[in-house]
């Protein structure tokens, strides 16, 4: 009994926590790299072409996204397997187009707001009838500058 | 007895100073590897909508690069079936006109290209021809701007840009799609 008892008092209890702060960053990291940055969640599937000619997207905060696909197989027993527009994060139609674009407008400063540019996620597969709808919707709504959305293809 | 608090002591400090390291090594491994989605696309600029019909405007043939895309993605430019790799060359070789030939465009500035597709036509044929006009545009102010002031288009300055825009601008009209192939 007192042999046992020699034994345990003589050890020092204090575990060193030098390594404690690693194990949050390590956590930190684990998280940083699992989360996606996207607002929007996508319900279409959008493959976009490939293309050369391509010009970079400036500043995010001027830019508003209008997507067009089929809808994802869990929205196709209601929405059908025609290809839909989304904006923001919800299926619309085509007459959604100025309020969703004045919505991002009245965020935007107004010395800015000249430069504001609709990026059109479209995928590949889409016919351009619904494409050419959006088109003139924009146009309608005094949106001019308009990106099309591709991936970059190494040109030879 | 000494014995036993000699390992005790050993098992008890365990040098954690590498920890660090390893935390950095993790997080430098992570910072290379990371690839930040970038946006990147065709930028166009969509002509003003008005409500009245457009005047029709006379131009001469020889001005004006008609392309056609039709339903099932096939390509007539100017009256002959093309297909999308010969689209640059041809362009350039109309909006250019180097031999000064009597059925090209007069000069780039008075050259028209004139975009025309059905509403069956792919988005993805779409994109692939008005990439390949554009390409043909920013070749040949390329090659302007090297002519001129020696240096590639977008290494000038943005007055010496305008002057290569206003020798070669860009002309693209593009046609109300024919109501042919919708898809339902």
């Amino acid at each position: 009994m007192s042999k046992f008892n020699k034994k345990r008092g003589k050890s020092s209890p204090a575990i060193s926590t030098a390594s404690l702060p690693d194990i949050i960053f390590m956590l930190l990291f684990f998280f940083m790299v699992v989360t996606v940055l996207r607002d929007t969640e996508l319900k279409v599937q959008v493959n976009t072409p490939f293309a050369t000619e391509l010009t970079k997207l400036e500043k995010k905060s001027l830019v508003n996204f209008l997507y067009i696909g089929k809808p994802n197989p869990e929205f196709q027993d209601l929405y059908g397997s025609k290809p839909r527009l989304q904006l923001g994060d919800k299926f619309s139609s085509v007459a959604d187009i100025p309020l969703f674009l004045e919505k991002h407008k009245v965020k935007v400063p107004e010395a800015q707001r000249d430069a504001i540019t609709s990026s059109l996620k479209v995928d590949g597969k889409v016919t351009m009838g619904i494409v050419q709808d959006v088109k003139t919707e924009l146009r309608k709504s005094g949106q001019q500058k308009v990106n099309y959305s591709a991936k970059r293809k190494e040109s030879f | 007895m000494a014995k036993t608090s000699l390992r005790d002591r050993i098992s008890n400090e365990i040098n954690a100073g590498s920890m660090a390291d390893i935390a950095f090594l993790l997080l430098i491994f992570f910072l290379v590897t990371t690839t930040i989605e970038e946006d990147e696309g065709i930028l166009v600029r969509l002509p003003p909508w008005s409500e009245e019909e457009p005047e029709t405007q006379k131009l001469r043939e020889r001005n004006v690069f008609s392309v056609l895309v039709n339903a099932s993605n096939q390509l007539l430019v100017r009256g002959e079936v093309t297909n999308v790799a010969s689209l640059k060359q041809r362009a350039k070789e109309f909006i250019r006109n180097p031999q000064a030939r009597e059925d090209l465009a007069e000069s780039p500035g008075k050259a028209i290209v004139s975009l025309k597709n059905d509403r069956g036509t792919s988005y993805e044929t779409y994109i692939s021809v008005y990439n390949e006009l554009q390409a043909a545009y920013n070749e040949l102010r390329n090659e302007e701007a090297m002519r001129r002031f020696g240096k590639q288009y977008e290494n000038l300055s943005s007055d010496q840009r305008q002057v290569v825009r206003n020798t070669i601008p860009m002309i693209l009209s593009e046609a109300e799609p024919t109501a042919f192939g919708e898809e339902n």
